[in-house]
């Protein structure tokens, strides 16, 4: 059998087994299970500001994402949140959940590789891409900032 | 109270909508969720950048600082901040210096965490 034919067979073999929900099925559940993140992360904002008045509006948005990554970090090694993110899909890794449980799986995942280059290299997997993006973008935008403030 | 309701619908709203994007592409094209995640990152560091981004966290709260697009906004915001106070040097490690609580808690929980768990996907 030649390379082109197995591909395909290969490839319908993957639709054949891949779950079949229909697709207004699955965004309503995006859209419920980010909602419900979002609503929580809301709260927590919300109870920090009754607590602390005087608190600025940066420092509540770092808790409320400090405190949604710990909750995830934990659901993550009981193996609840696993459940969460087959119900919610995008829903639950385009908040920052999603990119905690992708540091705190795959930490967990390859820990029999070693702490060295199982955990630490590996647990970046995922998130690593982000990160990286992230941190050029924010440099980018920060020296386009500089350069045109100077004039 | 009725404000507070109002808020809440808002964010649950804006939150949602944002979701059920990601996932339309996520079934409609062949893209990977982790090629969305930078995709959306992307996006709200040039939604930051040019400060757009911040009337919807006005509007809407939590439903547009928790998703990935929060994140890139935080970096971008950082950074112009950086830049305003710090010169140079700000610019460069402003980014960083917003978002790094979530980074931090992020890799130092999930190292302590994974000492005491092990994989649970694997039950055949």
């Amino acid at each position: 059998m030649n390379k082109n034919q197995r591909n395909a067979d290969y490839l319908i073999y993957v639709e054949n087994q891949s779950p079949k929900s229909g697709w207004f099925v699955s965004l309503f559940r995006a859209f419920i299970m980010g909602g419900t993140i979002c609503c929580f992360g809301q709260m927590i904002s919300d109870v920090l500001k009754s607590f602390y008045p005087t608190m600025n509006l940066l420092t509540v948005g770092a808790w409320v994402n400090i405190v949604v990554i710990s909750l995830t970090i934990f659901l993550t090694a009981f193996g609840v949140f696993d459940v969460l993110a087959k119900y919610g899909g995008a829903g639950t890794f385009i908040p920052i959940s999603g990119f905690a449980n992708s540091i705190a799986s795959c930490a967990i995942e390859y820990k029999k590789e070693g702490l060295v280059f199982g955990v630490g290299a590996k647990m970046f997997y995922v998130a690593g891409p982000v990160l990286v993006n992230g941190v050029a973008y924010s440099m980018l935008v920060g020296i386009i900032y500089f350069v045109v403030s100077l004039f | 109270m009725v404000s507070n309701l109002l808020m809440y619908l808002k964010v649950f709203f804006v939150g949602g909508v944002i979701c059920s994007i990601a996932e339309l592409i996520l079934i409609k094209t062949k893209i990977t969720p982790a090629r969305i995640l930078v995709l959306f990152l992307m996006i709200g560091a040039v939604l930051g950048g040019f400060n757009l981004w911040n009337y919807v966290v006005e509007w809407a709260g939590a439903g547009a600082t928790l998703p990935i697009i929060g994140f890139g906004n935080s970096l971008a915001k950082g950074a112009i901040e950086g830049a305003t106070s710090g010169g140079f040097f700000g610019a460069l490690g402003g980014g960083l210096m917003a978002t790094s609580a979530g980074i931090s808690v992020s890799i130092g929980l999930s190292y302590l965490v994974c000492l005491f768990s092990s994989s649970k996907t694997k039950k055949f």
